[in-house]
């Protein structure tokens, strides 16, 4: 599989920007060569899985209302099938972390992140889940997110519009896109 | 028969004739065998079909109240969405959880779906597409899809989270309750129809359907019917159990993967089943519009299969129940019991009475104006 | 009246030191603060009833408490009270819990920051950080070395057991341990990540069936530390913490910081940029308010509702989204005035969202208000006294709803709110149907004073001219103003730097979360989500 293979709807493919990471996972995956017939087979599950990405809001501040209007009427999440929001870590696919993360949230979030099933992924949303933020200097704030639980995409903004959040969310798609689940190993 | 017009797209011709073929062909316990094999591979068919078109219905209906766009993505108008949450469900992990009692917590899925695919048996789609005709259809239904709760109840318990068992107990309440209204809705319009056969309840319906049968006390008990089917199958405003603002995700928080989708899948398909139920008891079933004297207009409306009929019913029936859900607030559980027992249940009880007294002293339509 | 005041203070305390600054300010050793504020609160011809703040400060050589009160009746009459310790290995002053219930979870917040403990409060546990945190951080001496607080990732089982210290009756001092909730309760955990807890609150509630028989809670999962960063930046600086606070008041809050520093250093704003500051607090206002609406009825279990309240917020983000190009947090009140004027057509989309959010309200009363099951589950739920009210300081619409007249616009009106009319919106039946309806009510009065100001824009600068370093003369300065949740304000300490000495913000969501136990107990387990829906708090406003 290539970069340019990977097909978001509505949007083309030479608008996706900061492809390196993707670049080099691709590599990274295909090191062992690849199954033809089983690679058929994982095109089909990620299909299925990158479409149905069911999040589970981690909202602590101000990022958790733009996430709210990224659901509501102007924007609307469920076009991309993403509309059911699991209370409950069990059923989730995605986290969304949006918000700062404190030294008494983090174990917390962790605990959180241990309850998802697999596959999970994690989303940062915003300065403070990325890296603190304007907060970054404070004696009880956590530097960013990934100190904690690994993220596979970060969306900047402070907090993020609900558009930079959608592109953040098609990126996770292009990133479960590519992943193989049979035949070779895994994350 | 009134109706001998030829019905070319009826499934049942189809079905007649391959059953006619086998025996020609098999002895009867070849061909009994073959059929019921493939009875039961069509249901489950049929069922997570449903599901899934169900699953899509509400989710582009949601969003149309909502004025939002819905699913739009995978493939066209997002036709495809629930195929792809399925597939994501499929594979994704089922956790083990510890200081969980381990049989039950596996079992209770069982119960919720077993309980529904039961009931899917026994309902008539169309004109002979029914598993079982039993005699004693509307009690096998209403005795087969309250296994259901034991399913609830039982993931309460043994998940060994407190959410869960506060949505468990809440549940059987809840349930336990509404049965009640329920079947005594579904008794009146027996009572009316003098028969608990679906078939012949369907038959009884041809130019007058129950519900305008009993003008008063059908209408009640439709309501009701309505009502209490929609507090059973857990969904809003009476979708305490899984209240998603107070209990996360109620009994089924701590399902992942499979077995959260038997529940997911479950939900939908009790709200198609209490349609289907409704559609079969009050609105004639899969029978067309038909009015006695108008030959032409019934031969037309006749033509059209009577599966469609009955999809096309049932679909406005869940379209109602969408168009509920979707409008009012939670009940409280005080206020859902004090609905169920200081309101429903006496209306109920008096009008099982007033249905009595209807066909006793003839009062019905179809006494007074002679209809067949 | 100064004078009457004055003379009560000393008669009570003969040894009080009173001094006339931005406020009536009275010193007093910390054995005699109970009795001065008893004396001020019970008095009948001036009583100060309403606690509007309490900061701890360290003042270097001894750690102290500042106590700003006011009356009820007319929040304008303010008394400024301080005392202090002078021992800091174990600062002890006496608690005024008794008197005023917010007064607690003040105190204990004073206790995690600067280590104050106070005799007589109920529960002394720390409120903010864990109970195993290292140092206090609001101190000066305080040693911010990473290595002294690790992250921890461990879940750690929740302890119950509240120390505090009693004065008995022969004056000795007594530390016992209470256990907040009794062996055999049914504990659940409500937070810190919950679907409808409007952010990271904890509440441990313990359940008798479906009814809350009491509720613990537990808050700073967000607490980012603003006051202590604050110190060491200059006020320029500060002012986007101020957003971040009750980011859904985002602009009411800046406000008040501007005021705060403006009044301090005597500039002028242009009347232009005092029109446009009103305006845009005004359509904030509106914005939370929808939320809040929005919030409530997705608590509630009407999905629907949530959404509509969501598209009509969006309008009046896309007139902050074209003035200043951000949407919820926007940047756009400075020193001396606004960032940026208003684009061309802002005047025509204000004025075309006004007729429209009129008839949206109609629409909501219909789909909503009116609703059997909504009423059903607000109307009588989650009663508050005013006297309560005014106790547990709950402001805003949630204490108008009580019939508290607590409007700082009305009070003390600030910036242009004595030049527009508006009625302040009261009710009389204290339940969550009420502060709902207040909520609806004040989007329409808010619709009305925009309607005033926005033909009248003044031509003009909008924006002063200020130094390059702001300093602000040494002193303490407060400013209060009305935000969406309730009274917010500003507690400036300067020693004459370039930075605050102590900058404190009176945050109304606290308040309005103080009051939760109260008003939900007995009620049941869904009642609590919803009056929390209608008490409409934001937590990383408690938590700063």
């Amino acid at each position: 599989m290539e970069l340019k293979d990977i097909h978001i709807k509505g949007i083309p493919t030479e608008d996706f920007k900061d492809n390196e990471y993707l670049e080099n996972y691709i590599k990274e995956l295909e090191a062992n060569g690849v199954n033809v017939i089983l690679s058929k087979v994982d095109e089909l599950i990620n299909w299925g899985r990158s479409n149905s990405v069911w999040p589970l809001i981690y909202a602590t501040s101000c990022c958790g209302i733009e996430f709210m209007s990224a659901a509501a009427a102007h924007h609307d999440i469920a076009r991309f099938g993403m509309e059911v929001t699991r209370n409950s870590p069990r059923q989730a696919d995605l986290m969304i972390v949006a918000g700062t993360i404190v030294h008494k949230m983090a174990p917390l979030i962790k605990r959180v992140y241990d309850q998802m099933a697999e596959p999970k992924y994690v989303l940062a949303m915003g300065a403070c889940a990325i890296s603190g933020g304007p907060f970054v200097n404070s004696y009880h704030v956590i530097k960013g997110v990934d100190e904690i639980i690994p993220v596979d995409v970060y969306v900047p903004g402070c907090p993020p519009r609900p558009e930079s959040l959608f592109y953040g969310l098609m990126q996770l798609q292009r990133k479960i896109k590519v992943e193989q689940f049979l035949g070779h190993k895994q994350r | 028969m009134i109706l001998n017009y030829s019905q070319p797209l009826e499934i049942s011709n189809l079905t007649s004739w391959f059953d006619q073929y086998l025996r020609s062909n098999l002895s009867e316990f070849w061909t009994l065998l073959i059929e019921f094999v493939l009875v039961g591979i069509f249901l489950l068919a049929a069922y997570a079909v449903i599901a899934l078109i169900l699953i899509y219905a509400e989710r582009k209906i949601t969003a149309f109240f909502q004025a939002r766009l819905g699913p739009n993505r995978v493939g066209k108008w997002g036709l495809l969405q629930s195929v792809a949450d399925m597939i994501k469900i499929l594979l994704k992990e089922i956790i083990r959880i510890n200081r969980s009692d381990r049989f039950l917590f596996f079992a209770a899925p069982f119960f919720m779906i077993v309980a529904s695919m039961l009931t899917f048996g026994a309902i008539p789609f169309g004109k002979g597409l029914q598993a079982i005709d039993f005699n004693i259809g509307v009690l096998y239904v209403t005795a087969v899809s309250s296994l259901g709760i034991i399913g609830v109840l039982l993931a309460g318990w043994s998940s060994n989270n407190k959410y869960s068992m506060i949505g468990a107990m809440r549940s059987g309440a809840q349930f336990i309750s509404y049965e009640l209204s329920s079947g005594f809705a579904l008794m009146t319009i027996v009572v009316l129809a003098g028969t608990m056969q679906f078939s012949q309840m369907i038959e009884g319906q041809r130019f007058c359907w129950n519900i305008f049968n009993g003008h008063i006390s059908s209408i009640i008990a439709f309501v009701i019917y309505l009502i209490s089917g929609h507090a059973e199958t857990n969904r809003g405003p009476f979708d305490l159990p899984e209240a998603e603002s107070e209990l996360t995700a109620g009994y089924h928080t701590e399902y992942s993967g499979l077995q959260f989708g038997f529940y997911y899948l479950a939900e939908y398909l009790n709200m198609f089943i209490i349609a289907s139920i409704a559609t079969t008891v009050f609105l004639g079933g899969y029978l067309p519009i038909q009015i006695q004297g108008w030959d032409a207009f019934n031969g037309i409306m006749g033509y059209i299969p009577s599966y469609v009929w009955f999809f096309s019913k049932t679909g406005f029936l869940i379209f109602l129940s969408l168009w509920v859900r979707w409008s009012f607030p939670r009940l409280r559980i005080d206020q859902l019991l004090n609905l169920e027992w200081k309101y429903l249940l006496p209306i109920n009880l008096v009008n099982l009475l007033l249905m009595v007294i209807l066909v006793l002293t003839g009062l019905t339509l179809k006494n007074l104006f002679g209809i067949l | 009246m100064m004078e009457k005041i004055k003379k009560l203070i000393l008669d009570t305390v003969a040894e009080a030191v009173i001094e006339e600054k931005q406020k009536l300010t009275v010193t007093v050793e910390p054995k005699k603060l109970h009795l001065l504020v008893q004396t001020l609160r019970d008095n009948k011809t001036h009583s100060f009833d309403y606690l509007v703040n309490l900061t701890g400060v360290d003042r270097g050589e001894e750690l102290g408490v500042d106590y700003l009160l006011c009356s009820s009746a007319d929040l304008s009459k303010e008394v400024v009270l301080k005392t202090g310790t002078s021992d800091r290995e174990n600062p002890l002053l006496y608690s005024i819990t008794d008197l005023f219930e917010t007064a607690h979870f003040n105190e204990r917040e004073v206790f995690a920051l600067l280590g104050i403990r106070f005799i007589n409060n109920p529960d002394m546990r720390k409120f903010f950080l864990n109970a195993d945190w290292v140092g206090y951080p609001l101190r000066k001496d305080y040693d911010p070395n990473p290595e002294l607080n690790p992250v921890s990732i461990e879940s750690k089982d929740m302890v119950d057991i509240a120390p505090r210290i009693l004065e008995t009756s022969d004056g000795k001092l007594v530390e016992e341990f209470v256990n907040i909730f009794e062996d055999d309760d049914y504990i659940i955990n409500i937070g810190p990540q919950h679907p409808s807890t409007h952010g990271v609150m904890h509440f441990r509630t313990s359940l008798d069936g479906e009814i809350v028989k009491k509720i613990d809670v537990h808050s700073g999962y967000i607490h980012r530390g603003i006051e202590k960063l604050s110190e060491s930046l200059t006020y320029p600086q500060i002012l986007h913490f101020t957003d971040r606070l009750d980011y859904l008041s985002a602009n009411i809050n800046r406000h008040a910081l501007c005021m705060c520093v403006e009044k301090a250093i005597d500039i002028e704003v242009p009347e232009r940029a005092q029109y446009i500051r009103v305006i845009m607090d005004e359509l904030t206002r509106i914005d939370s308010h929808l939320l809040a609406w929005s919030a409530m009825t997705h608590d509630l279990g009407a999905t629907t509702a949530f959404i509509y309240g969501m598209r009509e917020r969006e309008i009046i983000l896309d007139i902050f989204d074209k003035t200043c190009g951000g949407r919820l947090i926007i940047n756009q009140n400075v020193i001396g005035g606004v960032m940026f004027d208003i684009y061309a057509d802002f005047q025509k989309d204000v004025k075309a969202f006004i007729p429209y959010m009129r008839k949206k309200l109609i629409e909501y009363d219909r789909f909503f208000s009116h609703n059997v099951i909504a009423l059903g589950r607000t109307q009588g739920v989650g009663f508050m006294s005013k006297d309560e009210a005014i106790s547990y300081a709950v402001t805003g619409p949630a204490g108008r709803a009580s019939d508290w007249s607590c409007d700082i616009r009305k009070h003390i009106p600030y910036s242009l709110y004595n030049q527009v009319e508006f009625k302040e919106i009261l009710r009389k039946e204290g339940d969550a149907y009420a502060r709902y309806l207040n909520r609806l009510d004040e989007i329409e009065e808010s619709l009305h004073i925009i309607e005033q100001l926005i033909d009248n824009i003044p031509q003009g600068d909008f924006c002063a001219k200020t130094k390059a370093i702001i300093k602000l003369p040494e002193g303490e300065y407060y400013e209060r103003v009305e935000a969406a949740k309730g009274e917010f304000g500003v507690f400036i300490e300067s020693r004459g730097d370039k930075f605050p000495y102590r900058l404190k913000f009176r945050s109304p969501s606290m308040a309005l979360v103080s009051a939760m136990p109260l008003i939900c107990q007995g009620e049941k387990i869904a009642d609590l989500i919803g009056i929390g829906g209608s008490m409409d708090y934001v937590i990383p406003d408690i938590d700063r």
